[in-house]
């Protein structure tokens, strides 16, 4: 596994565990019933309190067998899952109930109850507790507030769109007051738009509620806004770990790079990929991708490639905010020996985070 | 048509009425927990014990495929022992409470098992309990399901019933082997057929009524 270097995960050392995953193991039996098959292989993560982390994979790299760990919809095979102290993989059905009032959990299909009205809907977790009509009634009307769907109360879930659909599974979420929120693809089933609005009630939630957030996604824009800390994981492992901002500005796992593939500053335009070439090409360039820490004070852009020097031609570029920090990603094409110089030296050119040949061009 | 007819037809429906109305609620307080039963009970589910799920499931698929006929005259003693008599109105309803069970029991199981798995999922994230998820969750959103499957268990007994006259159970039916067919009174088999049709008619159009009432998963106009 890689751990960035610039800080660790986001100083989240410093911020003691909501939930622990310790050495876990989760094998299922393989479909046929010969034998298993690991779905989740030694993990281990920390889940910083009151920060969002986002743990990202491709389907079926273990990510939704792992949340469900958190509030014990599954047990690990072998392993620790610590939620707040409290070892979950150890308890008894009965005993799990009560840890599964205080984490919510929100899904990709919004899972609301058909015959319910919104307000029922919300309802449903304190009902399910035991509270009393008049704080359901206060709580639930707090809730429909919170969300912006208070004038939706006596609607049926067939008769919302997508996004309020899932408004209704987050007020549900937050009903019995969690700890921690756990989020399994919430954004997944909706379109663009609507997934920015969502993830920025999500984002609101846990700076305003201090809620933690441990969020499964296969989308990198998911984690881009919204995400403090982000785990990969592929094969059941966790490949990488780190900050959002490391992990989106210097990727440094395959995997990771793959999941990135399509955002800017890492995609080549297509007719130029075409042209690439893995060795050099006599009287050719070399093609670099570059990525400088941006905003810090220093926004020109003569400033920004200067470690460069005056002989890098720009094929694309961008400028990503990420949080509070932003990193300016650029693909120049440069003599080769240039190239491979900044490439190759320790420490890199002042203002450079990552430097990196991609191939050759005629 | 003579008033004699008349009331020989009015006295049969009474006890047609009587019969599958007894034996549908009889029935379904059995049948609907069984049913909730064999839709929860298999391997990982929410009640899990697959051994009594199989042989529940065996003893359900013996009773349904045993000809109704057959089984009014085979669990004669059965219906002694809880009539008191093996023949009459009362005692025909015995047999026709024994065959709705898994007759309700199998459309319940599959009225249950049409709701989202996601759904029981969510309860079980909220710290729902079985019996909860059962209540709040299956029952509820199954509910048109369940209406329809009832509905359907009604109509089926209006017809079952019409066999029951083997031991002398009266109703509809039997009015029409023995007056419309045995002694050849063609008006009386027709008022007979006019008041099933009828009968049927009334109870389908009920059920999808208040199926329809229970389901709000399309879009309301």
């Amino acid at each position: 596994m890689y751990l960035s270097q610039t800080g660790g995960p986001s100083a989240a050392l410093a911020v003691p565990p909501l939930v622990l995953f310790e050495g876990v193991t989760k094998r299922f039996p393989a479909a046929g019933g010969a034998g298993e098959v690991a779905a989740l292989d030694g993990i281990t993560l920390r889940v910083p309190k009151g920060q969002v982390t986002a743990i990202i994979g491709r389907s079926g790299a273990g990510k939704s067998t792992l949340i469900r760990l958190a509030n014990g919809l599954e047990k690990p095979t072998s392993g620790r899952v610590v939620v707040d102290g409290i070892d979950v993989a150890g308890l008894s059905e009965s005993e799990l109930r009560g840890i599964r009032r205080e984490v919510g959990m929100v899904f990709q299909h919004f899972n609301l109850l058909a015959s319910r009205t919104v307000f029922d809907n919300i309802a449903l977790p304190l009902e399910i507790a035991g509270a009393d009509k008049t704080w359901i009634g206060l709580k639930v009307s707090e809730l429909l507030d919170l969300v912006g769907l208070a004038d939706k109360r006596n609607r049926y879930p067939a008769e919302l769109s997508g996004g309020q659909k899932q408004r209704v599974g987050i007020a549900r979420a937050l009903a019995t007051g969690p700890k921690l929120l756990l989020s399994d693809e919430a954004t997944s089933a909706l379109d663009p738009e609507t997934t920015r609005s969502v993830l920025t009630l999500l984002k609101q939630i846990n700076r305003d509620l201090g809620l933690t957030i441990l969020l499964i996604t296969h989308e990198m824009d998911v984690v881009k806004q919204i995400a403090d800390d982000v785990a990969v994981i592929d094969g059941g492992r966790i490949v990488e770990h780190g900050s959002a901002f490391d992990i989106l500005a210097t990727p440094r796992h395959a995997t990771t790079r793959a999941l990135l593939a399509g955002q800017p500053g890492h995609r080549l335009p297509d007719a130029f990929a075409q042209r690439l070439w893995a060795g050099p090409v006599e009287g050719g360039r070399a093609v670099l991708r570059v990525v400088c820490a941006a905003g810090s004070g220093s926004g020109l852009l003569t400033d920004l490639i200067a470690p460069l020097g005056g002989a890098a031609e720009i094929i694309a570029g961008t400028i990503e905010t990420v949080g509070s920090r932003s990193f300016a990603a650029f693909v120049v094409t440069l003599p080769p020996y240039q190239a491979e110089q900044i490439a190759a030296s320790t420490p890199l050119p002042a203002g450079l985070l990552s430097a990196e040949v991609l191939g050759y061009v005629a | 048509m003579s008033p004699e007819v008349f009331w020989l037809i009015l006295k049969a429906t009474g006890q047609t009425l009587h019969m599958v109305g007894v034996a549908a609620l009889v029935g379904s307080l059995i049948g609907v927990p069984l049913g909730v039963f064999l839709a929860t009970s298999g391997r990982g589910e929410l009640f899990a014990a697959p051994v009594s799920n199989r042989l529940l499931g065996l003893v359900v698929n013996a009773t349904r495929s045993t000809p109704f006929i057959i089984l009014v005259v085979a669990i004669i003693p059965f219906t002694r022992l809880i009539a008191g008599t093996s023949i009459g109105t009362s005692a025909a309803i015995v047999p026709l409470t024994v065959a709705t069970v898994p007759f309700v029991a199998r459309l319940v199981e599959a009225a249950v098992r049409e709701v989202d798995p996601g759904l029981v999922e969510a309860a079980r994230a909220m710290g729902a309990t079985p019996l909860q998820i059962v209540r709040k969750v299956l029952i509820a959103e199954a509910l048109p399901g369940l209406t329809l499957a009832l509905t359907l268990t009604l109509v089926s007994l209006i017809g079952y019933s019409a066999m029951v006259g083997a031991v002398g159970g009266g109703g509809l039916g039997d009015l029409g082997i023995r007056y419309g067919y045995q002694r050849f009174m063609p008006d009386v088999m027709l008022a007979v057929v006019a008041v099933l049709i009828v009968l049927v008619q009334l109870v389908q159009s009920a059920g999808d009524r208040l199926a329809r009432h229970f389901d709000k998963r399309g879009r309301r106009s």
